[in-house]
């Protein structure tokens, strides 16, 4: 079984994991983080979203052993000393959330958008950077209004 | 409004565990010794099971069991039920097939549970299932509701021609009348498409067994865990209810697809013990959802309406085929039946209605309630028929529906439901206002200069939701009641615990039952718990589907209070050596009327638990109620859809879409909204891109994936212009009716009618995804030809 060490939220982690070890069962089922979600089989909801190296990936689609030696970001590394990430605080804020279940990942996507795009970003690029994260309950509005603010923020 | 009280947009208290990726969903649970489940499920769409050979699976590493319907029959587990008996008009009672836990010796749909490898790991459990060796002699089959009356195909023995039951309301020989001497009659074919619900968090369960005390725990997806130990505990016989505790920890979604006690989180528990005690956690891959979580809608229907010379109303008759599936699932048989046909009056004023219902076995799964269930067909319905009538009838689409709306309350409509309070022009008219529908004229000439065709349409939808009374349901077939409890624990400090039958999915009851407390205790709304989703906690409950929390489980909390305050003013009275009838309690404080006595609220709460200057008062503070329902609760409002359309690509663009609704009295506006955003996208994805499609010829689904079935994603819905009115509902203190599936109910119409509307054509079918708009282009260009 191959040996992977990596950087999860600030901490070095190491573990043994089978070559088919997804990135998303071995931060959920290894490091007890279960913040980040499986929504899918496919790769299309985005409920898996993480950082690796500082850009968004589906974790459900991603091999633990590829991720040997990354820096990996989850929603429960965004807060930093007890104050929440700009984008976190701008969820609440907006009511961009509902059951919660696409939350995080819903997060760490649009703080990668925020990231490749800037922190003015208007409607349209919002909708379009959010095409990989399905939400069932919100119907976008909010999560709009939320990225928005979010964005201004960070 | 500011403040946390009733009426305040209080930002959500259960946000921040959800947002820091604390929240505790049942796949996030893991349990001591925890072992896996992986289901073998059938690839036919109907078939005999010859025999099924377990050995391979079972000497693969980590097997701890494998177990097959011989099994549970070994055991007499029962099997799932359907809860609500419908009798058919020649009053015989409802067809129901068997529907056992693992499949005995048939299979009804693709996908339909035949074993289950139990393991140590989830891969381990996977690998096994594949081993299993299950031989199969297929069945004819069939995915079609309309060919199920008349196909080879025969689901269930109990069902000779595949009819579960042919039911029918209203008065037939009277409409039959009307319709002879109507000036016009508007005809409608219709197809409500088959939609599978989606919630994100798929479906999951932990079955746990306790040797030492003969105990079950069931941790589950479900929007009513009270329910699902009542059906478990009494129709499966795995246990009386005193053994077993049924936790909803934080739930995914539902939608209604998580009402219903399924399959396999009833396998995890009685497997648990199979295997000697140790947890079985099963949690469905997206594909299993798509298989076997319970579909919704599925309906074909023929729709007349007829109108006299002036274009009043006079008439509706309809018919409807209604899929059922392969089985009845838990409340199935309520939906095409008391959940649709009494709400075929819509917003009108028709004096004859007469509905007659088939519901049918088809070789697909479940069909069972889902986000509206019923009403949002039963307004497709109405509204395609008014708009197009209207259209026929040459006259303005909305002036037609207001010339038709029911304008005296209450009103007795021809198919049971008695309206309460409304008023139906006042959201037509704001509507009409926000949408600028004076200015559409010339949008649609501006869209026209750049090709594209504009369209407008309307939708007036009613719902009746706060389900319900239980003597009307249990008179109507229900097998349960439909009240719903409270407990109000006020702790010695004065803090206070609500426990709650409703389950909260998403709908932020922890901040909205929160307001209730904190506006009429006076207390800060962060000294207010709400407890809900354990059956070892809440004594009793119902659970939250038909937008029924508000109107029936807040009231169930706003008469605890009320217990609540009569108590403490005794208790208060003891303290200041007053009379009860001379306390007075506002803003948190009880004073003695005439005096400067007075006491905080906690002050008392400590009072009544010390029990030092409390006489013969029983010492504590907690009161618990009860409540049912005096009637159903009756959303209304207008839904205004304008659409642009591109005949090269076929593409829907929603160009504006305004929403106004009388849900009474609001809570909390800023949940309120939501509820209905989330609720219009889903009607918008039933109107342009979700379809469910089962293979006629292999029976095999589609649409298993979210490559296949389209979801809406951001980029294809806009923000929403949404507005209130409100008439208060007389039946609960708080004036307030449902509002969680408003949003579903109402849009697909209005979205309807705003492409037939662009595109100048009378019918096209749901979904109107850019293949079936083009095509449609296509087909207007070559008849112009």
């Amino acid at each position: 079984m191959p040996k992977v060490t990596l950087k999860v939220n600030g901490k070095t982690v190491s573990g043994d994991v089978e070559g088919r070890t997804l990135l998303v069962e071995f931060v959920r089922d290894h490091l007890g983080l279960t913040g980040t979600h499986v929504g899918c089989d496919t790769s299309q909801c985005g409920a898996c979203v993480v950082h690796v190296d500082g850009k968004a990936v589906k974790s459900c689609t991603t091999l633990a052993a590829a991720c040997d030696g990354a820096e990996v970001t989850t929603v429960e590394g965004l807060a930093k000393n007890g104050k929440l990430h700009p984008m976190q605080e701008a969820f609440r804020e907006h009511h961009g959330l509902q059951c919660g279940f696409c939350t995080p990942g819903m997060i760490m996507s649009a703080i990668d958008l925020v990231k490749r795009e800037g922190k003015k970003l208007d409607e349209d690029t919002i909708r379009h950077g959010l095409e990989g994260n399905i939400c069932r309950c919100t119907g976008y509005h909010n999560i709009v209004k939320a990225v928005q603010a979010g964005a201004e923020n960070m | 409004m500011t403040g946390t009280g009733v009426g305040a947009s209080v930002k959500r208290k259960e946000d921040h565990r959800f947002i820091t990726g604390k929240g505790q969903y049942t796949d996030d649970i893991n349990l001591k010794d925890q072992t896996f489940a992986y289901f073998v499920r059938s690839p036919h769409a109907h078939a005999t099971i010859k025999s099924i050979n377990t050995k391979k699976a079972a000497g693969m590493p980590g097997v701890l069991g494998v177990f097959t319907g011989e099994h549970v029959a070994e055991d007499k587990i029962g099997g799932l039920i359907c809860g609500w008996g419908i009798t058919s008009k020649d009053g015989s009672p409802m067809k129901a097939g068997p529907h056992p836990i693992l499949a005995v010796g048939k299979v009804r749909y693709v996908g339909d549970h035949v074993a289950v490898v139990v393991a140590e790991t989830k891969d381990q459990a996977k690998a096994a299932a594949a081993a299993v060796d299950v031989k199969y002699a297929t069945l004819p089959h069939n995915v079609d509701a309309a060919k199920a009356m008349s196909v080879k195909a025969q689901v269930h023995d109990v069902a000779a021609d595949n009819r579960v039951y042919n039911w029918s309301i209203g008065d037939e020989g009277n409409t039959a009348a009307v319709f002879k001497n109507a000036a016009h009659v508007t005809k409608l074919d219709i197809i409500n498409n088959r939609l599978i619900p989606n919630a994100m968090e798929p479906r999951a369960a932990i079955g746990s067994w306790d040797s030492g005390s003969d105990h079950y725990t069931l941790y589950t997806t479900s929007q009513n865990p009270h329910v699902a130990r009542l059906v478990i505990s009494a129709f499966h016989g795995l246990c009386p209810e005193h053994k077993l505790r049924v936790i909803a920890p934080d739930v995914g979604g539902g939608f209604g697809s998580k009402i219903f006690i399924y399959a396999e989180e009833v396998v995890c528990l009685w497997a648990s013990k199979r295997i000697g005690g140790r947890p079985i956690k099963w949690t469905g891959e997206r594909t299993e959802s798509f298989l076997a979580d319970a579909h919704g809608r599925d309906h074909v229907t023929k729709a007349e309406l007829a109108t006299d010379s002036s274009g009043k109303i006079t008439g509706l008759r309809v018919h409807t085929t209604a899929s059922m599936g392969a089985y009845l699932s838990t409340f199935a048989s309520c939906v095409p039946t008391y959940l649709y046909a009494t709400l075929l009056s819509g917003q009108y004023n028709i004096p004859n209605i007469y509905a007659e219902v088939d519901a049918v076995y088809t070789n697909t799964a479940p069909v069972d309630a889902y986000r509206g269930a019923g009403r949002p067909e039963a307004t497709y319905v109405v509204e395609r028929l008014v708009e197009t009538a209207a259209r026929e009838l040459k006259m303005d689409p909305a002036e037609f529906r207001r010339k038709n709306f029911i304008t005296q309350f209450p009103h007795q409509t021809p198919v049971i439901m008695c309206y309460d309070a409304g008023d139906y022009d006042a959201s037509l008219r704001k509507a009409q206002e926000m949408a600028d529908v004076k200015g559409f004229a010339a949008r649609k000439a501006a869209s026209a200069k750049k090709g594209l065709l504009r369209g407008l349409g309307y939708s007036a939808y009613i719902e009746a939701c706060g389900i319900a009374p239980s003597a009307a349901v249990g008179s109507l077939g229900a097998g349960v009641g439909l009240w719903e409890s409270a407990e109000v624990r006020v702790n010695a400090v004065g803090t206070v615990e609500i426990l709650t039958g409703s389950h909260s999915h998403g709908q932020g009851h922890e901040t909205t039952f929160a307001q209730l407390v904190s506006d009429r205790l006076g207390i800060d709304i962060n000294n207010v718990a709400v407890v809900h989703g354990d059956t070892d906690k809440v004594q009793m409950g119902m659970g939250t589907y038909g937008s029924r929390s508000g109107a029936v489980g807040m009231h169930a909390i706003s008469k605890a209070l009320d217990k609540i305050e009569v108590k403490a003013k005794k208790v208060a009275a003891a303290v200041m050596e007053a009379s009860t009838d001379d306390i007075e309690f506002k803003d948190g404080t009880f004073t003695v009327k005439g005096t400067d006595k007075k006491m905080a609220f906690y002050e008392v709460a400590l009072a009544s638990y010390v029990a030092h200057k409390t006489g013969d008062l029983e010492p504590g503070l907690k009161e618990t109620s009860f409540h049912d329902p005096a009637n159903f609760v009756f959303p209304a409002g207008v839904h205004i859809c304008e659409v642009e359309i591109d005949p090269d690509t076929g593409v829907t663009t929603i160009a504006n879409y305004t929403c106004v609704d009388d849900f009474g009295n609001l809570i909390n506006p800023m949940i309120v909204e939501g509820q209905v955003h989330g609720g219009i996208v889903q009607g918008i994805g039933q109107a342009l891109a979700e379809g469910c499609v089962y293979d006629a010829d292999s029976g095999q689904l589609l649409t298993g994936s979210y490559m296949d079935y389209q979801m809406p994603r951001a980029a294809n819905v806009p923000s929403f212009n949404l507005g209130f009115t409100c008439t208060p509902c007389p039946t609960n203190p708080m004036g307030m009716k449902g509002c969680g599936e408003a949003g579903a109910i109402g849009s697909p119409p209005a979205v309807i009618n705003a492409v037939t509307d662009a595109l100048g054509v009378r019918e096209i079918a749901m979904p109107a995804t850019p293949q079936v708009v083009w095509n449609t282009v296509q087909g207007l260009k070559k008849a112009a030809e």
